[in-house]
This record gives structure tokens, C-alpha cells and sequence, in this order.
């Protein structure tokens, strides 16, 4: 297919990107056409989200389109563009002809002969980004820059290449260009708590001169930290392998690292937050689908049903540690290595989403086809549950719950029943409640609290009450 | 069975929901029926004309399972009664019921009936009579809510069956059946 001269791009199945170890977005622009104007045999993608990385361009077929008409996303399929294979972004020219036209961005690839992006590739080919959205192309213009001088991905694909990583020798080579990518790769938008305590952070800077000596020690960590996740992942194999080869021969010692690690690896969460900067006017939807994706594990463990606050603090922890998305623990992120080693002033620690964010999020689910709904019940408590968990069965427990000869004689109150169920009380009242308004339970209300039963009110039968 | 009195009451007295006003309106519908059913059943036989939603009502609690009615229920069923035409406020306030489980028209009818098969057709009786005398006796009338049947007896003065009359007694009044 001619439209394959980009590379693919893997997204999960709320259409979020699939990002490598260490890759963090930092720009998204909504409705851009990626075409060749030398090129025209190659189809261009038309009206799409552009998500560039510290490692790629990414391009995702327009949200909209993925769940309303399947056609669409067959014929035009996430695709990506390796940094490393840009030779070089041209200036965006200023005209007057210009700014009546949607804003242009030119940068030139290495391609095979046939026309494929490749790095080092024989041929060269200059692609436009024709940016539709309301955006700035002057502030892309300079992340794309950005991201490109910065080279992230070349230390995570040397990395795992050789596998050879030491603490010691990376500070001489990161004062150089390697030292800019490690800089550049962490240096996420912010906004909210994290913004004013970035703000906070520059007053110190312009004030203490001292500070920011201390700030610059804290850099050339940073450019270590890449080094580090290697170190890190190294030290989780050998975890692995070590408890299966000598499980017989572990001293107290290793026992208790190996606990330690896996505490460290417990508190896992998301590499690359979606922020209100990076994504703009995309914030919710694509806050969405990062928790549409994140909210899966927890769910299963909790029975298929969540409330909305715990859901909140989990996915808040997780952005909080800023690490890899749950029960993924491949990769030990930068920001967590460096809490644990520093004490960081700077922290990722701080990407947290509002809970009006979350709800927002939480409705968009309807537009998107993921397997997780948002429900209200009727006494306003919110939860988040699998489609596929049904109130049916949660009733048809209920129902068997409260037919127990004992229920019939003292009702079942909402702690029995959260017993029983293995939820919350909380959720355990809400489920009786809406059994209660579907005509299945009633209650009763008296010194005693607050007791649901099976309701036989429609059952008797006025003619035949004194039977 | 449990019983108040000689009255028997159903088997669903002793189902605690009963006594607690159903928030759903299907059910709730369900239990105000049963409840309406009940008060004018206990009523008939207990010879039972106001209900004081104040005070204690022995159908309006059960001791047995140790439920009773709210304020709040009390009115709501008997609310149901006056809307179905079986009750009246006797007061603004609502504080008191009059349980008309036969209504006036019915009442009427059984004087009528009660004046013709004593062949009282043109005679003269005091409305204490009708209410507590010989001839009474043993119908539904005797021992009737006098407000009861002084509504029952006007329906019938209008009809031209009978005509009402002050008394020599001044607390009392008299009654000329023309039937």
C-alpha cells in the first residue's frame, strides 16, 4: 500500500499512543495534514492529531472519525515519523499571504529510493504540515526544534543496543549534546500546582544564585537519569531471574532488596501526563483516553466497579510518580529514579488533574469507543465501571442475598450486603438503592437503621391477605 | 395470627417495610392500598369513626416487632382515604380524621332500610334514639358517629324523606320520617 511510506505507530484501544520507554509528548496540534508537495504519488494524511514526542511525530487519524465510521480507520492508520530522520526543519517564512492561510511547517527527510522514511537514507524529500487547528506554529515550530536538537531517542536506542550502563561515566559525555537531551527530554509542560511550584522555582532561581548552582548539580543528575532507568531495568531482570535460578540460595540480605524493589515497583504510573499545554483544547479528550487506558487494571482488581474519588487518587498517584502506566512495570521512569536518589526539589511529582478535569474526561468516554463507562447513580455518587459489568448480576446476588431466610426476617442492611458482595458499604447501599427503585427491594427505617427486604407488596394479594 | 382486639390482623403487619413509607412510587402505591384497606377494615368492625393522627392508634403501631407509623405516614394514608372519598379532615390542620367506611349516601341508605323494616315510616324519633335506641340495636347504626349521621340524615332531608326538627330538649333534635 502506497500509504505505508510512513512507519506505523501502535495505539491502544482507546486510540492513545503507545510511547517507548522514556519518550514523553510534548506538543499536541489538532487537524493537521501531513503531505509531500514533491511527492504526489504518496497520499498525504488529511486532518488528523499530530503528537510530537521527544522521539517521534506521531500522527493519529482524527478522533471523531475512529468511532462514528470504521472505513476511516482502516484507510488511514496511525502513523509515525522517527526525529531521527529529519535532516533538517526550515524556518516558517512570514507573509502576508501567510496569514490568511492555514500555517505551514517544512522539514526535510532522509528516504529510501522508493520514498520511505528511513533514517539515513539515501534520498531526501521535504514534508509540509499543513496546520488546520487553532494553534500557535510558531511555539510547535520551536518544540519541534526542540525535540529534534534534543536527540532523546538516541540514548534509549544506545542503551538497550549494548546494554552496558555504569553510574560512573556519564557525566563526561552528558556536558555535551547528550547532556541537552536528557535536559530536554524531562522538561514537561506544566500547569496547575505544578506550574506555580515551577514558578516558585524560577523567583528562587533569579534570587539565590547559590540555588541555582544547586539547580544545575540537579541538571547533570538529569542527564544521567536515562542511564539510570537502564540501570534500573538491568537490576529488575536480574531480580527476575535471580528469584527463579536460586531461589534456594538468598540470603536475608538479597530477600530484603528484593522486597524493597518490589515496593519501588509497585507504585508505578504514567511516563507521559497529558497536560493542559501540551495538548490544549485535546486536554480532556486525550486525558480521556489516558484514563480510559489507566483504568482497566484497577477496575478488574476491584470487581469491575470503581468510585469515582478512589479512581481520582489512583490515577492522580500515578501521574504523581509520573512513571509507566499501571501493572507495566518494563519501565522505571526518570522522575521516580530521581526522587529516590536526590530527594528532587524537581519532581514530576506534581502533574495532577483537577477533580472537574477528571469528570470531564470521564463524560468525553461516551464519544469514544472504550470499554469503560461513567454512571451516576440517583443519589449522585459517581462511579466508573466496565461495560461489561452488569447490575444484572450484581441483583441477581442481591436477590439471592436478601432471600436468605434470615434476611427475610431482618432485612439486610448495606454493611451485610457489602459483605457479601466485596465492595464498599457505600456501593453496597447504592446497589440496594437502585434495586429499591426498580421494585425489588424495600425498606425499612427504624431505631434499628436502615434495612432493606425483599419487597412482597406486589405479591399479596388484597382479597387474600388474611391467608 | 396477631390480632388487635378481636380484630385479625394480615400477616404483612409483622413485615417491617409496612411501617415505613416506600420512597418508590410503584411500591409505595402498593402499600398505601394495603394501608387504606386496613384502617377502614379495623374501622368497620372497632366501630371506629376519627382517627387522631396525634395520638396513640393501635393499628398504627406494632409492638411486636417494635414499628410504628411516622407522623409523616399517618397523614400520607390517611390522605389516600380522603382523595378515595373514605375520609374527611375534620380539621384545617389535619389533625383529625373522620373514617367514613361506609360513605353518607350508603349511611343514608342503611337508615332507610333500618326505617322501613321497622315500620317507622311516619313516625317520630329523636336522633339519640336512632343512635342508641332498642330499635338501633344490633344494626350498624347503633352507636353511630352522631356528626355521621346527622350528615346522613340531612342527605335524606334533601331528598324529602324526612324532615328535621328542633327538639323539646334543646341538645337534642327530632326526626319525621315521610318515606
Amino acid at each position: 500500500m502506497a500509504g505505508n511510506w510512513l512507519l506505523p505507530a501502535e495505539t491502544t484501544t482507546s486510540g492513545r499512543p503507545v510511547l517507548r520507554p522514556g519518550e514523553v509528548e510534548s506538543s499536541l496540534q489538532p487537524s493537521v495534514d501531513l503531505l509531500t508537495e514533491e511527492n504526489p504519488n504518496l497520499p498525504p494524511f488529511r486532518s488528523g492529531l499530530l503528537i510530537l514526542t521527544t522521539y517521534r511525530l506521531l500522527w493519529l487519524p482524527n478522533p471523531e472519525s475512529t468511532t462514528t465510521t470504521a472505513t476511516t480507520t482502516t484507510s488511514a492508520a496511525a502513523a509515525s515519523l522517527p526525529l531521527a530522520a529529519v535532516t533538517h526543519i526550515f524556518q516558517t517564512k512570514k507573509s502576508i499571504k501567510g496569514m490568511f492561510a492555514s500555517p505551514r511547517v517544512r522539514f526535510q527527510v532522509s528516504v529510501t529510493p522508493e520514498g520511505k522514511v528511513q533514517e539515513r537514507g539515501s534520498k531526501s524529500m521535504v514534508i509540509t504540515l499543513v496546520l488546520r487547528g487553532k494553534s500557535d506554529p510558531d511555539s510547535f515550530v520551536a518544540k519541534f526544534w526542540e525535540a529534534w536538537r534534543g536527540r532523546a531517542w538516541e540514548g534509549a536506542v544506545s542503551g538497550s543496543d549494548t546494554g552496558t550502563v555504569s553510574l560512573g561515566d556519564g557525566g563526561g559525555g552528558s556536558s555535551s549534546g547528550g547532556g541537552e537531551a536528557g535536559g530536554l527530554a524531562l522538561r514537561l509542560p506544566v500547569v496547575g500546582v505544578s506550574g506555580i511550584l515551577r514558578k516558585e522555582q524560577e523567583m528562587w532561581e533569579s534570587t539565590d544564585k547559590s540555588l541555582q548552582d544547586a539547580f544545575q548539580d540537579l541538571n547533570a543528575l538529569m542527564n544521567k537519569a536515562k542511564d539510570m532507568v537502564m540501570l534500573a531495568e538491568k537490576m529488575r531482570q536480574k531480580l527476575l531471574s535471580g528469584s527463579n535460578s536460586q531461589a534456594n540460595a538468598t540470603n536475608d540480605d538479597e530477600m530484603g532488596s528484593k522486597e524493597e524493589m518490589q515496593d519501588w515497583l509497585l507504585s508505578v504510573g504514567i511516563v507521559s501526563p497529558v497536560t493542559k499545554e501540551s495538548a490544549g483544547a485535546l486536554y480532556h479528550q486525550e486525558l480521556s483516553r489516558q484514563l480510559a487506558d489507566f483504568v482497566k487494571i484497577p477496575l478488574e482488581r476491584a470487581g469491575g466497579i470503581m468510585n469515582l474519588i478512589d479512581i481520582y487518587c489512583l490515577f492522580n498517584r500515578a501521574r504523581g510518580t509520573g512513571s509507566v502506566p499501571y501493572g507495566s512495570p518494563s519501565c522505571i521512569s526518570i522522575s521516580f529514579i530521581l526522587e529516590r536518589t536526590s530527594d528532587s526539589l524537581f519532581s514530576f511529582g506534581t502533574e495532577l488533574i483537577s477533580p472537574d478535569d477528571l469528570l470531564r474526561a470521564c463524560s468525553l468516554w461516551e464519544k469514544f469507543n472504550v470499554p469503560v463507562m461513567l454512571k451516576k447513580f440517583e443519589s449522585g455518587v459517581m462511579v466508573i465501571q466496565n461495560k461489561s459489568h452488569s447490575d444484572e448480576e450484581v441483583f441477581s446476588r442481591i436477590r439471592s442475598l436478601v432471600q436468605k431466610p434470615d434476611a427475610l426476617q431482618t432485612g439486610v442492611s448495606a454493611t451485610d450486603a457489602a459483605r457479601t458482595l466485596g465492595i464498599a458499604p457505600a456501593m453496597a447501599k447504592e446497589h440496594l438503592l437502585a434495586a429499591e427503585s426498580k421494585g425489588f427491594l424495600c425498606r425499612d427505617v427504624s431505631a434499628d437503621g436502615f434495612r432493606f427486604y425483599i419487597n412482597i407488596f406486589q405479591d399479596i394479594d388484597p382479597n387474600d391477605e388474611y391467608l | 395470627m396477631q390480632t388487635i382486639g378481636d380484630h385479625k390482623l394480615p400477616h404483612f403487619f409483622n413485615y417491617p417495610p409496612y411501617f415505613t413509607l416506600q420512597p418508590v412510587r410503584e411500591t409505595r402505591e402498593k402499600q398505601i392500598q394495603l394501608w387504606k384497606e386496613l384502617i377502614l377494615d379495623y374501622c368497620r368492625t372497632q366501630k371506629k369513626f376519627v382517627i387522631n393522627v396525634e395520638q396513640d392508634f393501635p393499628l398504627f403501631s406494632n409492638p411486636a416487632i417494635e414499628r410504628s407509623l411516622t407522623h409523616e405516614a399517618r397523614v400520607a394514608f390517611l390522605s389516600a382515604l380522603v382523595l378515595d372519598g373514605r375520609a374527611e379532615w375534620m380539621d384545617k390542620s389535619h389533625r383529625q380524621c373522620l373514617i367514613l367506611w361506609h360513605r353518607i349516601k350508603d349511611w343514608a341508605d342503611i337508615i332507610l332500610h333500618f326505617v322501613k323494616e321497622n315500620g317507622l315510616e311516619d313516625s317520630v324519633m329523636t336522633v339519640e334514639e336512632i343512635r342508641s335506641g332498642i330499635e338501633s340495636r344490633g344494626t350498624e347504626i347503633h352507636g353511630m358517629d352522631r356528626t355521621v349521621l346527622m350528615r346522613a340524615l340531612k342527605l335524606l332531608e334533601n331528598k324529602g324523606k324526612l324532615a328535621i326538627f328542633k327538639g323539646s330538649s334543646t341538645d337534642d333534635e327530632g326526626v319525621k320520617f315521610s318515606v
